[in-house]
């Protein structure tokens, strides 16, 4: 059974451009390789327009799920994670020579630790140093931003539905997880909460088991009443299965992995023979394959209104990887503008090349189909 | 379509039977209802049903379960999801997706139905449930009786033929119950679906019912027409206690058959005495109580927020020792905000609550519990030992009193309770009765509770109510936030009204109570005010006994 219907009766879908949730996976594709491309770069002015395209186009297209309302705290992590860098940087990167022409913002007491393999702990920070932590952060606050900008703009639950049937449970599993987590931080509110009222007297052992021991009871009567509602609905229904097809499935993904195994450990080992490297690799990417294809014929699913890959998808995805290839390209051919001088520091400059991948990274803010919004609750 | 026969169910190890020698039949396309008091195996049997018990909860089960013809014995619950269609206690518990449409497509995309199908089926549900405009909502942002019809939507995709449900209206106010409802006899009358629904709230039920089920707490199952069923069983709802006062026949189940029933004369009624009597009694009834004017709890300028919304707003209100007030209102209205603030447990926006002169939110939280006890909605949250008496020991300490006033506390709300037992094993009742005994070891000033009667059977609430009436007339203030609009009846001296946060009523209970079309107690819908409760009219006619033999 297969998850097409005959197209005359989904003829909204046909249209590509009418407002709809576009494939999540075209979403992920997308926002991987913003970051693939933040991580070529050390220019903070690239960095910065790559944050700006990433903001620009999540609130362009953001669903209106819960977890697309936290790409705000993916900007404030972000903030936070410079914030660590140039701390870090101040502990611990004393000793480093001043070069020459590079000024010398604070000059703090020094801490040698001989101890701890010549470490020593704050020092001298010269501006460059402070620069470099700065910009080090901003790039890693970059890609953080990237996987928040996936988050928010393809339900990581609607990416999880798209995982080969085989994988069925894994991907089940994964969204009861993502449901449970709101409930259980909502149950260790209500716990603490009933906890004041008991006046939160007692030792600290006693404080935390007051709340552990109700909200892991919560918890565990929410997962036997969810599991007890998933089993009444037919979760878990399976074909029958004839014992020699079980028997294949289970060589079959078994014998892949061994491949992969051995295949990677020769491949990074320069002393086993060839033949033992990418052959057996390949070999082994193969049985797995084929053994998920047979396995995914075992179970018995259809799915209801799949995400489906249309021009606009393969549009995003492309728009993604030109900037990826973009910075990539500046990087190897333009160095000066992919990573400026920071001793002495220097304005960073700009070229063609990246602001057009930047351009490209944008289009899909206006280029993809709108978000179908939920309609306003009827008041009562 | 479905029948139990000869069914025995217990566990292992356990000396009770839960079930025992159950024979019995539901025929398609009926309403049966089931009732009993609680901790009897009603969810038992419900689980058996669908072959959950004792498929997924263990246990050993003899005799035979048949539904449209499968024996549950070799198809476990998931083989016979396109059969039965089982709705659990808690909706938001059971929900697997995110969205209404997804989790109305779930059940149908485990059975491998066909895509053109569902969605079709799903569009049906969507209309037939009246849930429409709630498709692309998310399921955590729904009401509790959205949250309830979208968990029947989504068994009921799937096309069962039997549905089978567990206290679906009992945590919901008036409106979302009979929402609730019309949408359940929508599918009886108009798809002939054969529905089981055990409901502790019987008068919301049982007038719709073609057949009662009572369980009995030695495990036996009678099945018997509604009339029949009501004239002896345990628990009744009020309109079917007044008509086994006034010993009307046949019984009637409705407000609407009661009220035809009343005002004539009764005849000769030898069970209850030679005298002939009108309902209701020519005598009204006992003026309630004037509380003492002895104000002690004062909220000046109430305001409780939670980020954006605002639960309580600008809330002025007195409370007397004494005095027994009910707080009512929609789900969401902002009961328990209002009472978590009284309680001084969370902080309000703008405003001050004193207690007996002291500022609540500034006291630290062993003063605190000196001025008020609130037990919360969910009441074994407070909860976390091992055995009851290690619960009222730790109770004693934290309030600073005697050995042993929590344990006496106890013993005076529950009755004799075997101290040795797992807080988690004791009933919802009992749990109640423990956490309310554990805030009152420190003896407070004001005691609040928080929707303390969901999930309690009639006797549990009676002996609430009478628990509470002692407490008030020890000088405690009660408050109690409900939309049990019978508790208010048969509690409160007054009532206050809460709509999105703002007091709009604040009255005695009879005058607030009795003009409101969804806050009348079914006494008062029958025989008009100022006329509450059965026990009111038990009473006058006590009186008016009294004064013809006099």
């Amino acid at each position: 059974m297969t998850g097409r219907a005959p197209l005359s009766q989904l003829p909204v879908l046909l249209s590509p451009l009418l407002p709809r949730s576009l494939h999540p996976l075209a979403w992920w594709v997308w926002a991987l390789a913003l970051a693939v491309a933040a991580a070529q770069t050390t220019n903070p002015l690239l960095l910065l327009a790559l944050v700006l395209v990433a903001c620009v186009v999540v609130v362009a297209r953001r669903t209106d799920q819960t977890y697309a309302r936290a790409f705000g705290w993916y900007l404030v992590a972000g903030a936070v994670v410079i914030v660590i860098r140039v701390l870090f940087r101040v502990l611990f990167g004393g000793g480093d020579a001043a070069s020459p022409g590079d000024p010398v913002l604070m000059s703090l007491p020094a801490l040698d630790l001989p101890w701890a393999g010549g470490w020593t702990l704050l020092g001298d920070l010269t501006g460059s140093a402070l620069l470099a932590a700065t910009i080090d952060g901003l790039r890693l606050a970059a890609m953080l931003v990237c996987v928040g900008a996936a988050n928010s703009l393809a339900d990581p639950r609607r990416l999880l539905k798209s995982v080969p049937p085989a994988l069925h449970e894994v991907g089940a599993a994964t969204v009861v997880a993502v449901t449970v987590l709101p409930q259980l931080a909502e149950s260790v509110v209500r716990v603490r909460g009933a906890r004041r009222l008991r006046g939160g007297a007692g030792s600290r052992r006693d404080r935390l088991r007051s709340v552990v021991v109700p909200v892991l009871e919560d918890a565990v009567e929410r997962s036997l009443a969810l599991a007890a509602s998933m089993d009444s609905r037919g979760y878990g229904r399976r074909a029958a299965v004839p014992e020699g097809s079980r028997l294949l499935v289970g060589g079959l993904l078994i014998g892949g992995l061994m491949g992969l195994l051995v295949g990677v450990y020769a491949l990074l080992d320069a002393t086993t023979p060839y033949w033992l490297g990418l052959p057996v690799l390949l070999g082994g990417v193969a049985a797995a394959i084929v053994g998920l294809a047979v396995a995914g014929q075992r179970v018995r699913r259809t799915r209801y209104r799949p995400d489906r890959w249309l021009a606009p998808e393969l549009f995003t995805v492309l728009c993604g990887v030109a900037l990826a290839c973009c910075f990539v390209a500046t990087a190897n051919a333009e160095p000066l503008v992919a990573n400026p001088v920071l001793s002495p520091p220097s304005w960073p400059t700009l070229s063609m090349l990246p602001c057009l991948g930047l351009a490209a990274a944008l289009l899909p803010a206006v280029a993809t189909p709108e978000v179908q919004r939920a309609r306003e609750p009827v008041p009562a | 379509m479905i029948v139990f026969d000869d069914v025995w169910f217990g566990y292992d190890g356990a000396d009770r039977q839960v079930l025992r020698g159950v024979d019995l039949e539901v025929p398609e396309g009926e309403l049966a209802l089931v009732a009993g008091p609680t901790g009897v195996g009603k969810s038992t049997l419900l689980g058996a049903v669908n072959g959950a018990v004792p498929h997924s909860t263990g246990g050993r089960l003899s005799g035979r379960v048949l539904v449209a013809g499968l024996d549950t014995r070799d198809h476990p619950p998931r083989d016979l999801a396109h059969v039965v269609g089982r709705v659990g206690q808690d909706p938001s518990a059971t929900f697997v997706t995110g969205t209404v449409e997804e989790e109305l497509a779930y059940g149908m995309e485990q059975l491998a139905v066909p895509p053109a199908t569902m969605r079709t089926r799903v569009e049906q549900t969507l209309d037939l449930l009246g849930i429409a405009d709630l498709r692309h909502r998310r399921l955590d942002s729904l009401s509790g009786g959205q949250q309830q019809r979208v968990a029947i939507g989504a068994v009921l995709t799937a096309g069962p033929r039997v549905l089978v449900l567990d206290e679906p209206t009992s945590a919901l106010d008036p409106g979302a119950a009979e929402e609730v409802l019309a949408a359940l006899l929508r599918l009886v009358h108009d798809l002939g679906v054969t529905c089981l629904v055990a409901e502790h709230r019987l008068e919301r039920v049982v007038e719709y019912a073609d057949r009662v089920l009572t369980v009995a707490s030695d495990g036996t199952v009678r099945s018997a027409e509604p009339a029949l069923a009501m004239a002896t069983s345990v628990v009744a709802p009020p309109v079917v206690e007044l008509g086994r006062l006034a010993g009307w026949s046949p019984l009637p189940l409705s407000v609407r058959a009661a009220r035809r029933a009343a005002g004539a004369v009764c005849p000769v009624n030898v069970a209850n005495g030679p005298v002939a009597w009108r309902i209701p009694p020519a005598m009204g009834p006992v003026a309630p109580r004037r509380p003492a004017a002895d104000v002690v709890v004062r909220a000046r300028g109430l305001v409780v927020r939670h980020g954006a919304t605002v639960a309580v707003r600008h809330a002025d209100l007195e409370l007397a020792a004494g005095e027994t007030v009910a707080v009512t209102g929609r789900n969401g209205s902002g009961k328990s905000s209002l009472l978590w603030a009284l309680a001084g447990a969370s902080a309000p926006a703008a405003g001050t609550v004193t207690v007996a002169g002291d500022d609540i939110t500034s006291a630290a939280p062993r003063a605190r519990r000196r001025l008020a006890g609130l037990v919360p909605q969910t009441a074994s949250d407070l909860l976390y030992l091992e055995t009851v008496a290690d619960e009222c020991a730790q109770a004693d300490a934290e309030s600073q009193a005697t050995a042993g006033t929590c344990a006496a506390l106890v013993a005076r709300i529950l009755g004799p309770v075997d101290t040795d037992r797992h807080p988690r094993d004791l009933s919802a009742g009992q749990q109640l009765g423990l956490v309310l005994a554990v805030q009152l070891t420190a003896a407070p000033t004001v005691v609040l509770l928080d929707e303390p009667t969901r999930g309690l059977d009639y006797a549990a609430k009676r002996r609430l109510v009478v628990v509470l009436r002692e407490l008030a007339a020890d000088g405690h203030a009660v408050v109690v936030a409900t939309h049990d609009v019978e508790l208010v009846a048969q509690l409160a001296d007054r009532a206050v009204v809460l709509a999105d946060g703002e007091l709009v009523e604040d009255g005695p209970t009879v005058e607030v109570v009795a003009t409101s079309p969804t806050l009348a107690p079914q006494v008062a819908k029958v025989l008009g005010p100022p006329w509450l409760t059965v026990d009111q009219v038990a009473a006058a006619r006590e009186r008016e006994e009294v004064a013809g033999h006099g």
